[in-house]
């Protein structure tokens, strides 16, 4: 690439999409509280519900909050590398320890 | 999702090898490198969960109510943070000023409310050297208070540079990168909050 060259990057969102996310992750976050208390109906799936859920809200922050949406993919790279090899560590480990 | 109604900010392309500010970079770098950190105490937290030999444990103390509150708080904050940076990226200093300083209250709340939270834990029994839990517990979430400690510096600091004149609409780019910095600490609560307080012990 060259010097200067630029980066495919598109414009951020407003404040009227921010508070669309924050309202959504609101819900999100009523409803991850409200399994905590539907544990003795949800039995098994509340773990799988959990983490879906707060995978949800992990991509909504980072994709418009962070605007990694809409910056360029190498900062994308960067970012997914680094969850990438915490992810892989972690589930190595509970691998290791737990099973 | 589309914005009608506001006037996005485009970004610009600088002139680096990349086409990306340098210092969007490395903060991207050091945030890939402190997704490592963070994951290396939570799969000490994961692997030693339920396994304390002694009280209390932490279905007996855990509030879940009360940390929800939190947990919005950090979120909303995100939000503010969000509009801080909308803000200065179009020269509106008095709007970036209130949001940011809607983001440092919001996160000083969270850190009083986490001081609250060790405090009663510690009168329930529960301290670093007691348990399992207290140890893999007290520096999991130590370290993200301190991560939001030094973030509600960074922003009373930005605060202070735009009333004393030294930061400006075209200084966004340093806004930003402390905005990168704070939604990180709200993405990692995000995360403790789900392992260790909603899924069942």
């Amino acid at each position: 690439m060259q010097q200067g060259q630029p980066v495919v990057e598109r414009a951020h969102p407003g404040p009227a999409t921010y508070v669309k996310v924050a309202v959504i992750l609101s819900i999100v976050t009523i409803i991850e509280v409200a399994t905590y208390y539907l544990v003795n109906y949800l039995h098994g799936a509340i773990v799988p519900i959990l983490l879906v859920l707060s995978a949800a809200k992990f991509v909504l922050v980072v994709g418009f909050y962070m605007h990694l949406k809409f910056d360029a993919p190498l900062l994308r790279g960067m970012f997914a590398w680094g969850m990438t090899v915490a992810i892989g560590i972690t589930l190595a480990m509970l691998a290791l320890y737990k099973l | 999702m589309s914005d009608g109604t506001a006037v996005g900010h485009a970004p610009e392309a600088h002139h680096t090898t990349t086409g990306i500010s340098h210092n969007k970079m490395l903060m991207w770098a050091f945030l890939a490198s402190d997704c490592m950190f963070f994951g290396s105490l939570i799969w000490v937290y994961m692997v030693y969960r339920g396994r304390s030999l002694e009280g209390p444990y932490p279905q007996e103390i855990l509030n879940i109510p009360y940390t929800s509150v939190s947990a919005a708080v950090l979120l909303l904050s995100s939000l503010a943070m969000v509009l801080a940076l909308h803000g200065i990226q179009h020269g509106n200093m008095r709007r970036f000023r209130v949001w940011l300083g809607a983001t440092a209250a919001l996160g000083a709340l969270f850190l009083g409310g986490q001081y609250f939270e060790f405090t009663e834990f510690y009168h329930h029994g529960l301290s670093l050297e007691q348990n399992l839990f207290g140890t893999t517990f007290f520096v999991l979430t130590g370290f993200h208070g301190t991560h939001v400690g030094i973030g509600i510096i960074w922003l009373v600091t930005l605060i202070l540079m735009s009333l004393f004149g030294r930061l400006s609409p075209a200084d966004a780019e340093r806004v930003e990168i402390a905005g990168l910095y704070w939604h990180f600490v709200d993405i990692v609560w995000i995360v403790i909050f789900t392992l260790v307080y909603l899924i069942p012990y």
